[in-house]
């Protein structure tokens, strides 16, 4: 019989701090966090990546990862990686961004990067609401949903349609690999961990703009417990957000993320 | 001495390629986009970095980023720009990263034209984003100045961890003057670059750059740092020219360009006998209030001239308190004063009893 | 023994009670007598017949990263001498 030894499986990243995080219980922005800090470990690119955080729930990401980070101001995060990049044009750069600050103020910003190519990484976290300022309409809510800007639903004809990033940014020729995830079950986090490291791997190709989209939960402002909150994502996040793969450069293999 | 003919834009752009900078963001806007175009060029020439943004918002953001990485680096704008870059301006006031923006001024308020003005004085000397800090404001009045003053901003806010501001408007940046630029300085290599630098966290703890200080007492505390470095600055960097000021029974205030033309004015008056001297101030902020207050007792009436519709004037009056009658002569919307504007002012100034056997 | 086994970081667990919703041993559960250091019910490893076969299934799932795994492997074999 051979011998069995108790192996290490998992713990927690290095990337990480060992702190308590003030996100809700259950909320998915800890389990994005994980995954790129698991990915900057597996990579050993903490040493030499620059993190820059945007203005939303995950404004204190800086407090969280183990890296060299930015604050920058709502919206503005691609901008700041873009001359954290320019600069420095060897270290790792990346943005985290919610929906607000990405799809609404941070529009032509993240446009521009996409357009530009700038080899930076985008971790865009689509819950559909501005988690932060209490639950009002971010530009991808879904139609009727209820918001405390939209408290009857949000009504399209005021409002218009909830927007399509990944559909969006994938038509710029600067764009070398926009996909779309989901972080509402186990296998779908997995996916999503593996995008995120062809992400990364791309800026260190040097193709152009990667995004992963990680559809997320946010509990408190849906109203629902943490489990529910997940099933929320796949029954009603996924149909008006596709998963899957919207531009993948030509140098990458097919079967990556 | 070797003098060149430059015209303003394009000297300032290449004074700060001298100076070190090893970054610019930028956006096309008269009249300076000179300045811009010129390190179109010259910075891939160098291998330094040049980006077009896609707006004034991107180009002090992309500012903002390349500074927290340590690196020397400016934009420039211009009026209705720089209202577009105060919200990045007030973050890195509030992260301490150096930064350099040159403000070539132009008629407003809204888009107005694209003449020359001073009529952002207010804007950009007494902070212009939101929260209280206050920039390092430089006015040059002449190429020559417009180059040196751009240098050393890049000096002045490392030294600071602040933003430092060339203050200047259409008439400097269009203009050609025989000037001359300094030596190339070398680029710092990231070994060099400041300890607080986001360069990644390898063999050191993470740097984080932020303006967040989510517990007022925390902000306060911040503050009163700021607060002390600006008294720090306050003690150490004011910067005035004067021009016949030693006799002068009347004087002109004035900066800039309005300084200048006030020179002729100063010429032709004294040519009628009209003891008349000028004080430049060339740091708007730290402003030479000493000096002003100094004047007071001296002369008996203060004239100040300037392109807005009376800016400058209120930080005149704070150093005056009232000791002798401040007049105030300006035109706006890009319109520049003639000499013989300025000269009946002082002509009448002289005659209200600022002259000899008036006192 | 069983062949794995999980370690709750309860500094870190909010209870949110992901981790129960997944382990296909339905081995956790959340721990109702007690509160962590933040007031939190957290979530324990319960393995009366010590089933954790180690999967890790839990700690990705968990958003706090509070789930450290051991599992019981093959020693690496002698190098050839």
């Amino acid at each position: 019989m051979t011998d069995m030894v108790e192996t290490l499986i998992y713990q927690r990243p290095e990337s990480l701090q060992m702190v308590h995080t003030h996100y809700c219980p259950g909320c998915t922005h800890g389990v994005a966090h994980r995954l790129i800090a698991e990915v900057l470990d597996e990579m050993d690119l903490r040493r030499i990546t620059i993190g820059v955080a945007p203005v939303g729930c995950s404004v204190f990401a800086y407090n969280y990862f183990n890296l060299d980070f930015a604050e920058a101001a709502h919206g503005r995060a691609p901008a700041m990686a873009t001359g954290l990049k320019r600069v420095s044009p060897d270290r790792i750069v990346f943005t985290y961004q919610g929906d607000g600050d990405l799809a609404s103020i941070g529009a032509a910003e993240i446009l521009h990067v996409a357009g530009r190519g700038e080899n930076i990484t985008v971790i865009f976290i689509n819950n559909a609401i501005y988690g932060m300022t209490g639950g009002q309409m971010a530009p991808t809510t879904l139609p009727g949903q209820r918001t405390t800007s939209t408290p009857l639903g949000r009504d399209v004809e005021v409002h218009g349609m909830p927007l399509k990033m990944c559909e969006v940014l994938s038509q710029l020729d600067g764009s070398a690999y926009v996909v779309r995830r989901s972080l509402h079950d186990v296998p779908n986090i997995r996916r999503a961990k593996k995008a995120i490291r062809a992400a990364f791997e791309v800026q260190q190709k040097g193709l152009g703009f990667s995004m992963v989209e990680l559809l997320s939960s946010c509990p408190t402002n849906w109203g629902l417990p943490p489990q529910e909150a997940l099933g929320w994502i796949k029954d009603h996040m996924l149909p008006a957000f596709p998963l899957g793969d919207y531009k993948i450069h030509p140098a990458l293999s097919a079967d990556e993320g | 001495m070797t003098l060149e003919l430059l015209e303003g834009n394009t000297a300032f752009a290449e004074a700060a390629v001298r100076a070190g900078c090893e970054a610019y963001f930028g956006y096309p806007i008269t009249p300076q986009t000179e300045a811009l175009e010129h390190m179109a060029r010259r910075m891939p020439e160098l291998g330094r970095v040049f980006l077009q943004a896609e707006s004034e918002v991107a180009a002090i953001n992309m500012v903002y980023g390349a500074a927290c990485a340590g690196v020397r680096v400016m934009t420039s704008s211009s009026s209705p720009g720089v209202s577009l870059m105060m919200e990045g301006l007030s973050y890195i006031a509030g992260s301490e990263v150096p930064v350099v923006l040159v403000d070539v001024m132009r008629g407003g308020p809204g888009l107005g034209n694209i003449a020359p003005s001073q009529g952002d004085y207010n804007q950009m000397v007494k902070g212009g984003g939101h929260g209280d800090y206050r920039p390092i404001v430089l006015a040059p009045a002449t190429v020559q100045e417009l180059i040196d003053m751009t240098c050393e901003a890049f000096d002045l806010a490392e030294k600071y961890r602040c933003i430092t501001v060339v203050l200047t408007d259409g008439n400097l940046g269009q203009m050609m003057e025989p000037a001359e630029l300094p030596p190339m300085r070398a680029v710092r290599s990231r070994a060099d670059r400041p300890a607080w630098a986001l360069t990644g966290a390898d063999g050191r703890r993470p740097n984080v750059i932020s303006s967040i200080y989510i517990d007022p007492v925390d902000e306060e505390a911040f503050n009163r740092k700021l607060m002390a470095k600006q008294a720090e600055i306050e003690a150490n960097e004011v910067r005035f020219r004067e021009f016949m000021l030693d006799d002068a029974d009347v004087a002109i205030v004035a900066f800039g360009t309005a300084g200048r033309i006030a020179q002729s004015a100063i010429r032709a008056a004294r040519d009628e006998g009209i003891r008349v001297g000028l004080l430049r101030p060339v740091s708007l902020y730290p402003y030479p209030y000493a000096r002003v207050a100094e004047l007071a007792k001296q002369v008996l009436a203060i004239l100040v001239v300037e392109m807005n519709g009376g800016q400058m004037v209120d930080d005149v009056r704070l150093a005056v308190q009232g000791r002798v009658p401040v007049e105030f002569y300006g035109r706006m919307g890009g319109v520049t004063p003639l000499p013989d504007e300025i000269l009946d002012q002082i002509r009448r100034l002289h005659a209200l009893g600022g002259g000899e056997g008036a006192r | 023994m069983a062949k794995g086994r999980i370690l709750i970081e309860e500094a870190l667990c909010k209870g949110c009670e992901l981790c129960t919703t997944v382990c296909p041993k339905d081995l956790i559960q959340i721990a109702l007598d007690r509160f962590t250091p933040k007031g939190y019910h957290p979530a324990i490893l319960v393995d009366p017949d010590q089933g954790c076969t180690g999967c890790a299934i839990c700690s990705i799932i968990c958003p706090e990263a509070a789930i450290t795994v051991y599992r019981l492997t093959a020693a690496p074999a002698r190098a050839a001498a």
